[in-house]
C-alpha cells in the first residue's frame, strides 16, 4: 500500500514567484489498485508522481510503501521497488546501446552491478520471446542500437523494460502522450496486459479521459493540487466520459478559461 | 624511419590518454579539465619513485592508481558539492599543479640515469641486440593494447553497461535502482587512472618530469577521440577504443609533419588549429547524419 499523508509542496520558496501546489495532500493507494488520474496542466499529477519516486522534495508531508516511511530516502533507492515510464519514449531507454544491451541492463535491476559479463546469452531468447508479445519485430533486431528506433517501439521497450523485473509500483507518467494514436492504442493495451499479468500497483497519469475510463480499477481527478474526484470500483465502471469532460469544463470555467 | 617510430612512441602514449578521454568525453559526456593535471601527476609519482630507487614496473600500477584517486576527488567535488562538471575539472587541475610540484620537488626531474621500464639491467640481458632499438616502441604498444582490451572487456561487463547508460541517459540508472552519481565518480576514476599512467610513461620515454607537460593534454586527448571516432566512423570492424589509439597516431603524425614546416614555438598554435579543423570535419558529419535520420 502506497501512502501519501499530509503532503505541502511549494515552489520556488522563499521567492516572489512562491506558489502552493499541494497544502495537506492526502492519498492512499491499495495493493493491486490501477489508478488512472486526470486533471488539467498545473493541477498536480506529474508533480505528484515526482513525489512519490522522489524526483522531486516535499516541504512537509510522509510518504510510506506499505508502513514503510520513504520520504528521506533517495530516487534511486525508491525505485528498487517502482518502475516507471515516462511521456519522452527516450527516457526509458539507452540510446546509444542496442536492444539486447538494454534488456540485460533492465533484467539486472535490483542486483549488483558487477564485473560479470553484461550480456547473458542464455536470457537472450527470453528477451526475444517478450519482445515479440509487442508485435513490432523488434525480436530480430537485437544488435540494433535503440536510438534507431521510432518513438513508439522505444516506448513499449521501455515498458518492458521497466516491468521486466519484481517491482511492487508501476508509474506512468503520461507514456502514451507522445505517441499516434494507432501507437497509444497498442501500449495502452500492453500496459493493461502487463499490469494484470504481474498484479501491479499501478498509477497512470494520462490526458487521454478514454483511457481513464476504460483501464484501472480507480479514476482520480486532480484540480489545483486537490482530488475533486475519487471513484473505484463498481462506482468508477458507471462513470462516463460526458461525466468527467462536464467537471472538466467546470474547473476550466472556475478558472477563467 | 625514426620519424615513423618517434610518431608511434608519442602517438601510443598519448592514445592511452586518449582512451581515458574517451571515457570522459564520450561515453560520460563530461569535459573533464582534471586531465592537465593528473597527466603530470602520473609522471611526478613516476619521476619521485625512481628517483627513490623503485622498481620502474611497480610505477605503472602506483601511478594509476594515484590517477583513480584524482578522478575520485574531481568526480566528489562535482557530485556530492554538485560544482558543475567543468569547473569540478578546473578546480582539481589547479589543485594538481601545487599537488605535483610538492610530489616531484621541484617544476623539473630529470631521471637520464635511472633504469626505466625501457632501459634496465633485465631488459639488457634478456632481449637480443638487434630489438634493442626498437625496445620503446615496442613496450608502449604492449601497454597501450593492454589497456585498450582491459577497457574494452570492462566496458562489456555490467558495470560497464551501467558506465554506457549513465552518460548516455542518467534518469535510466536511477531507475535501474543505481547512484547515478557514484556510476560518474567511477567513470571518472578510471579515465584518470589511464591519463596518469599514460603520464607515467610519458615521464619515463622523455626521461624528465615536467610541471608544465600537462598543459594543452586534454586538447590533444579530445583532438586524438575525435579524429579516432569521427574519421574511422565508417569503419565497422574497428572497436571504438582501437579507433581512438588510431586517432592518437594520426594526430601526432599531423603535429610532426607541421611542425617540420614550422618553428618550435608555433607548437601550440598548430596544436589549436588542428584541433579546430578536427572539429569542424567532425561537426559536418555530424550534421549529415541527422539530415539522414
Amino acid at each position: 500500500m502506497l501512502e501519501l499523508k499530509g503532503i505541502h509542496k511549494y515552489y520556488n520558496p522563499g521567492t516572489l514567484n512562491e506558489m502552493c501546489l499541494f497544502q495537506d495532500f492526502n492519498l492512499s493507494v491499495d495493493q493491486g489498485e490501477f489508478v488512472s488520474v486526470v486533471g488539467s496542466n498545473g493541477s498536480g499529477k506529474t508533480s505528484m508522481l515526482n513525489i512519490i519516486c522522489g524526483s522531486i522534495p516535499v516541504e512537509a508531508g510522509s510518504i510510506s510503501i506499505n508502513g514503510t516511511d520513504i520520504t528521506k530516502a533517495k530516487e534511486f533507492v525508491r525505485n528498487r521497488k517502482i518502475g516507471r515510464v515516462f511521456q519522452n519514449p527516450a527516457v526509458g531507454t539507452c540510446p546509444s546501446m542496442t536492444i539486447l544491451e538494454n534488456m540485460s541492463l533492465a533484467d539486472n535491476k535490483g542486483k549488483l552491478y558487477g564485473l560479470s559479463r553484461g550480456i547473458n546469452k542464455a536470457r537472450k531468447a527470453y528477451y526475444q520471446e517478450q519482445l515479440r508479445q509487442l508485435g513490432l519485430g523488434l525480436e530480430d533486431k537485437m544488435n540494433v542500437k535503440v536510438g534507431s528506433l521510432s518513438g513508439g517501439q522505444r516506448q513499449a521497450m521501455a515498458l518492458l523494460m521497466s516491468t521486466m523485473t519484481p517491482i511492487e509500483f508501476l508509474i506512468l507518467d503520461e507514456h502514451t502522450a507522445a505517441l499516434d494514436p494507432k501507437t497509444a492504442q497498442l501500449i495502452m493495451e500492453l500496459t493493461d496486459k502487463i499490469v494484470k499479468e504481474k498484479k501491479l500497483t499501478t498509477i497512470m497519469v494520462t490526458h487521454n479521459l478514454r483511457y481513464a475510463i476504460e483501464y484501472g480499477s480507480r479514476i482520480l481527478m486532480m484540480h489545483q493540487g486537490e482530488c475533486i474526484l475519487d471513484k473505484k470500483g463498481v462506482e468508477k465502471e458507471q462513470v462516463q466520459t460526458e461525466d468527467i469532460l462536464k467537471l472538466f469544463n467546470e474547473i476550466s470555467i472556475e478558472c477563467g478559461n | 624511419m625514426d620519424m615513423f617510430i618517434s610518431v608511434l612512441e608519442q602517438g601510443l602514449i598519448y592514445g592511452i590518454l586518449s582512451l581515458g578521454l574517451y571515457i570522459t568525453y564520450k561515453i560520460l559526456d563530461f569535459p573533464d579539465l582534471t586531465v592537465d593535471g593528473s597527466f603530470p601527476l602520473g609522471a611526478a609519482v613516476t619521476a619521485t619513485l625512481i628517483t627513490k630507487g623503485v622498481n620502474p614496473y611497480l610505477t605503472l600500477p602506483i601511478a594509476f592508481a594515484v590517477g583513480v584517486a584524482a578522478g575520485i576527488c574531481t568526480g566528489l567535488i562535482h557530485v556530492k558539492c554538485k560544482v558543475r562538471d567543468l569547473l569540478s575539472g578546473i578546480i582539481m587541475m589547479t589543485a594538481l599543479w601545487s599537488i605535483n610540484l610538492y610530489i616531484a620537488g621541484t617544476a623539473n626531474v630529470p631521471i637520464f640515469s635511472q633504469s626505466t621500464i625501457f632501459k634496465n639491467e633485465m631488459l639488457e640481458r634478456f632481449i637480443p641486440q638487434a630489438i634493442q632499438p626498437y625496445m620503446t616502441v615496442l613496450i608502449i604498444l604492449a601497454v597501450s593494447l593492454i589497456c585498450k582490451i582491459l577497457l574494452d572487456l570492462y566496458l562489456s561487463t555490467k558495470s560497464g553497461f551501467l558506465l554506457r547508460a549513465v552518460g548516455d541517459n542518467h534518469m535510466l540508472v536511477t531507475s535501474l535502482a543505481k547512484d547515478q552519481g557514484n556510476v560518474k565518480i567511477l567513470g571518472l576514476a578510471i579515465a584518470n587512472g589511464l591519463v596518469s599512467l599514460a603520464g607515467c610513461i610519458f615521464c619515463q620515454e622523455q626521461r624528465v618530469f615536467e610541471i608544465s607537460m600537462g598543459t594543452g593534454a586534454m586538447v590533444i586527448g579530445l583532438a586524438s577521440v575525435i579524429i579516432g571516432t569521427s574519421l574511422l566512423k565508417k569503419i565497422e570492424f574497428l572497436s571504438m577504443t582501437t579507433k581512438v589509439l588510431v586517432g592518437a597516431i594520426i594526430y601526432k603524425a599531423c603535429v610532426a609533419i607541421a611542425i617540420r614546416k614550422f618553428e618550435p614555438q608555433s607548437m601550440k598554435l598548430i596544436t589549436a588549429v588542428l584541433f579546430l579543423i578536427i572539429l569542424i570535419i567532425s561537426m559536418e558529419r555530424k550534421k549529415k547524419v541527422k539530415i539522414d535520420a
